[in-house]
């Protein structure tokens, strides 16, 4: 589901924030820049809220948030639905006893990490991040969370890549985005 | 100033939140590991109150947050306070035109980037991270907005090393933590 599919009127101002960069990290690729969305203090405040409101009281008590750009939207919501913040971390960055989840990439493979004991089994969670492309990333976050036994309600992002079928990828998993770019 | 010698009530709790983990990433080394404190939502939310309470009605517009750990409070405490996010990088993570800073670590250098653009002239910024050690990083990310014409009106920390007397090497900037660690 997106929200463009209801019109909201944040919407537009929230696109229209997120800025395009040509050929990075490579040529070809258009990159989603959410550094703008974050200097429009209303347009990112707009963005919290539309996720807040569509999470509040309905007893979500994890929001997973994929390293890097995952922190910055999922502590926010996290603080306002009452839930803990978990971060998912590239390898040999979080301190404590870990689980990994190895997934592909275009060449090649890497590594997402989540502390032991962060989670119980049982939990409601959320996984946030600020792009869904293949939907590799968002996999191998589920991944990590089913395996201790909490239940994954919804993945979140503020783009969806829809040409790259990330959402196809999440099998029967949810996905709410806000702005969906071809 | 530390919120821990004023003794707030809120401080024990969070303090109790923080695990050190010993060893990590190399022997010797007892790292400060702020994610048990993200599991808390009550001590997670009193860590942002507490900042955002000092720095609200301060006229800050931009909050600068370090990567990674930055990202999980800056943005929160920036939302709080009406101010624009600016994500501090390490190299070639953000997409657009950047200016770089590079500064000393134990063993070699590393380099600290951020977007052109997305501090002006005259803004009033505060850095945040979720500790100072040595305070090199903090220095980096302070020069970054100093050659942009900003004006650091502080660095804000949960946790100081005060053993690696990192708030001597900010040059006379004002530094607030929550909490001290010896």
């Amino acid at each position: 589901m997106a929200s463009q599919d209801e019109q909201d009127p944040r919407i537009a101002k929230i696109s229209s924030a997120i800025r395009v960069i040509p050929n990075f990290p490579k040529p070809g690729i258009m990159f989603q820049d959410i550094t703008t969305l974050l200097l429009d203090t209303k347009a990112f405040r707009d963005t919290i809220d539309l996720f807040v409101e569509r999470y509040r009281g309905k007893d979500i008590s994890v929001v997973a948030g994929v390293e890097a750009r995952g922190f910055i939207f999922g502590p926010p919501i996290a603080l306002a639905i009452g839930a803990k913040f978990v971060p998912m971390r590239k390898p040999n960055k979080l301190p404590g006893e870990v689980i990994s989840e190895e997934y592909s990439l275009e060449y090649g493979t890497d590594k997402m990490e989540m502390h032991v004991g962060a989670v119980q089994a049982g939990e409601r969670a959320l996984i946030i991040d600020d792009l869904i492309a293949t939907g590799g990333t968002l996999v191998a976050a589920i991944r990590l969370l089913e395996r201790v036994g909490v239940h994954v309600v919804e993945c979140a992002c503020v783009i969806e890549l829809p040409e790259l079928k990330g959402r196809e990828r999440l099998g029967d998993k949810p996905l709410f985005v806000l702005v969906s770019s071809t | 100033m530390s919120a821990y010698r004023d003794k707030d009530p809120r401080i024990h709790g969070i303090q109790s939140r923080i695990r050190v983990v010993p060893n990590f990433p190399k022997s010797g080394i007892m790292f400060q590991d702020i994610t048990t404190l993200l599991l808390d939502p009550k001590a997670f939310k009193d860590t942002v109150d507490l900042f955002v309470e000092r720095y609200r009605g301060k006229n800050i517009s931009v909050v600068a947050g370090i990567e990674a750990r930055g990202f999980i409070f800056g943005p929160a405490i920036a939302l709080e306070i009406g101010a624009k996010f600016v994500p501090l990088r390490k190299p070639k993570k953000l997409p657009g035109k950047v200016i770089s800073e590079e500064y000393e670590l134990e063993y070699g250098r590393d380099c600290l980037e951020m977007h052109l653009g997305a501090v002006e002239p005259g803004d009033r910024a505060l850095v945040v991270d979720d500790l100072i050690a040595t305070g090199g990083t903090l220095c980096a990310a302070m020069k970054l907005l100093e050659r942009v014409g900003a004006d650091v009106v502080e660095c804000a920390c949960v946790i100081e090393l005060p053993d690696l007397k990192g708030r001597e090497q900010l040059n006379g900037k004002p530094l607030y933590v929550l909490v001290e660690s010896h």
